[in-house]
């Protein structure tokens, strides 16, 4: 347990190095912020509610999301995918650690890091900008503590899936332009689910996508509510489950049939 | 005249090695479209709630963002210069580049010249073929001409901006994050200026004109008389800010000095 406690820190003073990077990524998220809430004001215009959210509900949810985002995104399946490249992947592979295992460690490292240095800052400086509105209630905050500590399950086993498909074809760029395409759809961060018309919500209950951003925002802007937030958590559990499955079998096959080039 | 010969020389070693890797080439076309499909299915969902964004209907929107991509495309396609501090300064590559006997400028732009981002402006030009057929636009032989106008226009104020932005490491040797903040910013330009605040809409027509890439030029096509003024001022615009960029970059260079060996 001590090694992965280790890699976490490592990758949080790494990232420490460069922080000066995240002041501009703060302006950047407030960019990205302010062009939905000028969106959004136009579109409630006139409107006190759409599904059963009002515009203030609204505007926190995007500055949530997209908060939430620089805690669970990272980029372990490029990291991946270039350790193949390089052929790096083969001096991993002997050390006596889980390589999966190491490579989410140093996703929890990055985004504790964007956590305190991009998040937090940033909702700061949103609620300066933007009329925010935050939830008093203790419970809400617990519930949405646990639900983006699963966001970040699941979005990284998603992302171990996508790295360790790069095994079987090298060469997988379109694979994960397609995933990212997916993930900023069908994960809530763009659209609230409950906008998409019925099919679409139908279709997306089969997939893992809403609990990466959805979930948590829609219990930290309390628009779900008691039996609803249970049912998103549950939701968020089993599926972060569901996916060490692919992920383990995929991995088994792996390692057989790795052919190192280079390295 | 030599400069047109250069061009069509460059682009056709340019079509060479794409044609090489026929599959990226296909990967990258797909992830563009799935990209620009991103932001209509926003357009789309959203207005299965309202019916008016400010007074503008789904196909005028779907018609903005149209016609965003197509300048948008061919900025990409020629003045792909996101990388310049790194790839030039830093490296020293631009010593090369000064040493030969065209425009260092001109010579960038051929040398980043990525010619599948054009397929962009193809789906933008069908994305306005939908909405403007849906919302029975009246077009005069004119037109056209005005259309290329505008198109380069705002292509010129995108490339004004952001060869600006690039000349700043002449001057200071920092890696800089205000490209990709830049680029966030122009995605304000998309949606029809009378969303935003007072201030923001002074700073998108006259300060970052991105205002000038979607919404105003396609004023014109909508027949919304109240911006004519506006749309008519775009290819005014992009020549100003374009020749300014020009400026900067010149003085620039002047200042150079070279990192690289």
């Amino acid at each position: 347990m001590d090694k992965y406690m280790e890699m976490i820190r490592i990758r949080f003073l790494m990232m420490l190095a460069y922080r000066t990077n995240y002041y501009t990524g703060i302006l950047i998220y407030c960019i990205n912020i302010g062009a939905y809430y000028f969106l959004w004001s136009a579109i409630y215009s006139g409107k006190s509610s759409i599904q059963g959210m009002s515009i203030e509900q609204m505007t926190t949810y995007v500055a949530v999301s997209w908060m939430a985002r620089a805690f669970y995104f990272n980029n372990i399946d490029r990291e991946i995918a270039m350790e193949i490249k390089e052929g790096k992947v083969a001096t991993e592979l002997i050390r006596p650690y889980s390589y999966l295992g190491m490579k989410t460690m140093q996703g929890l490292g990055e985004g504790i890091f964007r956590l305190l240095f991009l998040s937090l800052p940033g909702v700061v400086v949103t609620a300066l900008l933007f009329p925010l509105h935050f939830s008093m209630n203790i419970t809400t905050w617990m519930y949405f503590i646990l639900s983006i500590t699963l966001s970040f399950i699941i979005n990284s086993e998603l992302n171990l899936l996508a790295g360790v498909v790069t095994f079987f074809t090298l060469n997988n760029e379109g694979l994960l332009r397609a995933k990212r395409f997916i993930i900023d759809l069908f994960s809530g961060l763009i659209l609230p689910i409950s906008f998409y018309p019925d099919w679409a919500q139908q279709a997306m209950k089969y997939f893992p996508f809403q609990g990466i951003s959805y979930i948590p925002s829609m219990i930290f802007t309390e628009s779900f509510q008691g039996q609803a937030i249970i049912n998103g958590l549950m939701f968020q559990l089993i599926w972060s489950v569901i996916l060490l499955i692919p992920i383990q079998v995929l991995w088994k096959l792996a390692k057989k049939q790795l052919v190192i080039q280079g390295g | 005249m030599f400069y047109v010969s250069v061009f069509f020389q460059y682009m056709g070693q340019y079509m060479k090695t794409k044609l090489q890797y026929r599959a990226d080439l296909f990967v990258e076309f797909i992830s563009d479209l799935m990209f620009q499909a991103v932001n209509l299915i926003f357009i789309l969902v959203i207005f299965g709630h309202t019916s008016l964004l400010h007074g503008w209907t789904r196909d005028e929107m779907i018609f903005i963002y149209g016609f965003f991509l197509v300048p948008f495309a061919l900025f990409g396609a020629f003045f792909n210069i996101w990388d310049f501090n790194e790839r030039y300064i830093v490296r020293g590559e631009l010593d090369r580049v000064l040493t030969r006997p065209v425009h260092s400028l001109f010579q960038i732009v051929l040398e980043r010249m990525e010619l599948e981002s054009l397929l962009g402006g193809v789906t933008g030009i069908i994305i306005m073929m939908y909405a403007g057929s849906r919302l029975h636009l009246e077009l005069h032989w004119y037109d056209l001409f005005v259309f290329i106008l505008f198109v380069v226009g705002g292509m010129l104020v995108y490339a004004g901006v952001f060869i600006s932005l690039a000349t700043v490491s002449f001057w200071s040797d920092a890696r800089s994050s205000i490209m990709p903040m830049m680029y966030n910013i122009s995605n304000y330009g998309r949606y029809p200026i009378d969303i935003y605040n007072r201030v923001i809409r002074y700073v998108l027509t006259w300060v970052l004109p991105f205002a000038f890439v979607g919404v105003y030029p396609s004023a014109y096509f909508l027949g919304k008389k109240e911006w004519y003024i506006y749309s008519f001022l775009t290819p005014v615009v992009g020549i100003v800010f374009f020749v300014l960029a020009v400026f900067l970059w010149n003085a620039g260079v002047k200042r150079y000095r070279g990192a690289g060996n």
